[in-house]
């Protein structure tokens, strides 16, 4: 079992709210996945010469400007840092896969959540309200977010295990469920240069996705090959910088609600995480059918 | 004489204020001993097993949307949802009635054994599996895998279904009005006989719905997997 929560603002002016609106939706998905939580977050991009990248340094201690310091000493280019506890997103117009490498080998405690110019990606175990309190979820601004909350069933509890997973950029993916077949589906993808970084299941299919949006696929197609690719059940909802997209397996174990209105949409594994939402009442709720695709823009 | 002012025939909840547990007690063991026969519910805001495991004849009424199991097993009550229900709606219910005014989510009605299940809105997936003699009405259409072996009891559909209805039936029947996607394995269609269109009548009259009867097909069992045939297909 895990929770899911979606929410894409369509009026501008509910950016700033956008954390806000959704805590409840992930405090409300707690019973469903009590042991880690993580959000992925899309804020207004970043210069075209700019990327974000997400850090997390778990347990492990982090001076962020002494860690700035030696970023800005070895890559020479303006860099910004925001920091909350063992969080930290670095603005940076370096190369952001270089910098990501370099990260691995300098600070190998750091890990590097995700890179983008929008996306902002939060993860760490706990009780869902205490990760949402830990990083100021309430204080989040942006058009659309992608939550999870963990109980977990195919592989550890760790932050690594938890969601959102990550691959390429601005891309995430968050799942209810479970797949039978993620080896098979990494043992195709490897020897393609594509590296995991868990043996969880959802990875598996996150880097699925990813792989074929590189190859020209838009995120409809992509998610069509893998009804026949990915083999199990499940809720996926992912997010790029333009997009939130949400589709069931064939059996449709694993529910969903969407919660639509003229200012937002809201997804959420049940409609409890939806009720406090503003004119929930008005809204139109439904259910996504299996094997169906539903997608909005921002 | 004493100025004797009468009992509330009813009383309210409200789950925004009164918690879950205060509520399915008072239904359990204090409904029927207060002469209380009516009680409204306010705010479920999706809370799961909602008038769950009723046990007496009361009319319970819940204004909102409902999570998983609102109305499971139940016996005797009639309980509406005036909204959408999750998962599992008035799943095992023995007798009684259970009335959801929106949608119900997957499961609806699963194993019941007796009593009537009225959804007006659309069921999804796996309503009425397993049913075991109770009746299931959907005013909306059925997700795939609709009354999935069904042993007993009857689902009128007036809409469509998606795949699969009626896999494995045992002796349930099943009345659509729209289109099928495709039936399960050794379900099949028959001819609607009198007294099928009597049942059908009969449960549309109770559902409050207008259609005619002479619109639904019946499904119902080709009895081909009753007995094992150790060379079917040649596959085992």
């Amino acid at each position: 079992m895990c929770g899911i929560v979606g929410l894409l603002v369509k009026n501008e002016a509910l950016r700033p709210q956008l954390g806000a609106l959704m805590v409840p939706m992930l405090v409300g998905m707690t019973e469903r996945g009590p042991d880690s939580a993580g959000l992925a977050v899309y804020t207004a991009p970043v210069s075209a010469r700019h990327h974000k990248l997400s850090l997390y340094s778990g347990e492990n201690a982090v001076d962020w400007p002494e860690l700035l310091a030696s970023v800005a000493a070895r890559f020479g280019h303006a860099h910004e840092i925001s920091t909350h506890g063992n969080h930290a997103v670095l603005t940076t117009a370096a190369d952001p896969g270089m910098l990501a490498g370099w990260l691995g080998v300098s600070a190998p405690t750091i890990a590097v959540l995700s890179v983008g110019r929008s996306i902002d990606l939060y993860k760490d175990v706990g009780a869902p309200a205490d990760i949402a309190e830990r990083y100021a979820f309430g204080a989040l601004q942006g058009s659309h977010l992608v939550g999870h909350t963990r109980m977990a069933t195919e592989s550890a509890v760790t932050p690594a295990h938890a969601h959102p997973f990550t691959a390429g950029r601005d891309f995430c993916l968050v799942h209810n469920g479970s797949l039978s077949n993620p080896h098979l589906v990494r043992k195709r993808l490897e020897p393609l240069g594509i590296e995991f970084e868990t043996d969880n299941d959802t990875e598996a299919a996150c880097r699925f996705f990813e792989w074929r949006l590189r190859e020209g696929d838009d995120l409809k197609t992509a998610v069509e090959r893998g009804f026949s690719e990915l083999d199990g059940f499940y809720t996926f909802l992912m997010g790029t910088d333009r997009e939130l997209l949400i589709v069931r397996d064939a059996f449709a174990c694993k529910p969903a609600v969407i919660a639509e209105t003229d200012e937002y949409v809201a997804i959420a594994s049940e409609f409890r995480s939806l009720a406090h939402l503003p004119h929930i009442s008005h809204a139109t709720l439904f259910e996504p059918k299996p094997e169906e695709i539903y997608s909005w823009r921002i | 004489m004493a100025n004797l002012s009468p009992l509330p025939a009813s009383r309210e909840f409200d789950l925004a204020r009164d918690s879950l547990r205060d509520l399915n007690l008072y239904l359990h063991r204090h409904a029927v001993g207060e002469g209380i026969s009516r009680i409204e519910v306010r705010n479920p805001a999706g809370a799961h097993s909602v008038a769950c495991g009723l046990d007496a004849q009361l009319d319970v009424q819940i204004h909102g949307h409902v999570g998983y199991y609102a109305a499971g097993m139940n016996k005797h009550a009639s309980v509406t949802v005036h909204g959408n229900a999750g998962p599992g709606a008035a799943e095992n219910m023995m007798s009684g009635r259970v009335h959801v005014k929106g949608f119900a989510s997957t499961a609806a009605g699963a194993s019941a054994h007796g009593g009537l299940l009225i959804i007006e809105g659309d069921a999804s997936l796996r309503c009425g599996i397993s049913l075991k003699g109770g009746d299931i009405v959907v005013g909306g259409s059925v997700g795939s895998f609709s009354a999935f072996m069904a042993q007993a009891g009857r689902m009128v559909i007036c809409g469509d279904a998606e795949d699969a209805l009626g896999d494995s039936l045992y002796e349930a029947v099943i009345y659509v009005r729209g289109k099928v996607r495709s039936l399960g394995a050794d379900a099949r269609v028959e001819p609607m006989a009198a007294a099928d269109r009597a049942a059908v009548k009969q449960l549309l009259s109770l559902a409050g719905l207008a259609y005619d009867p002479a619109e639904f097909k019946r499904i119902a069992s080709a009895k081909s997997l009753y007995h094992w045939h150790a060379d079917a297909d040649q596959e085992y």
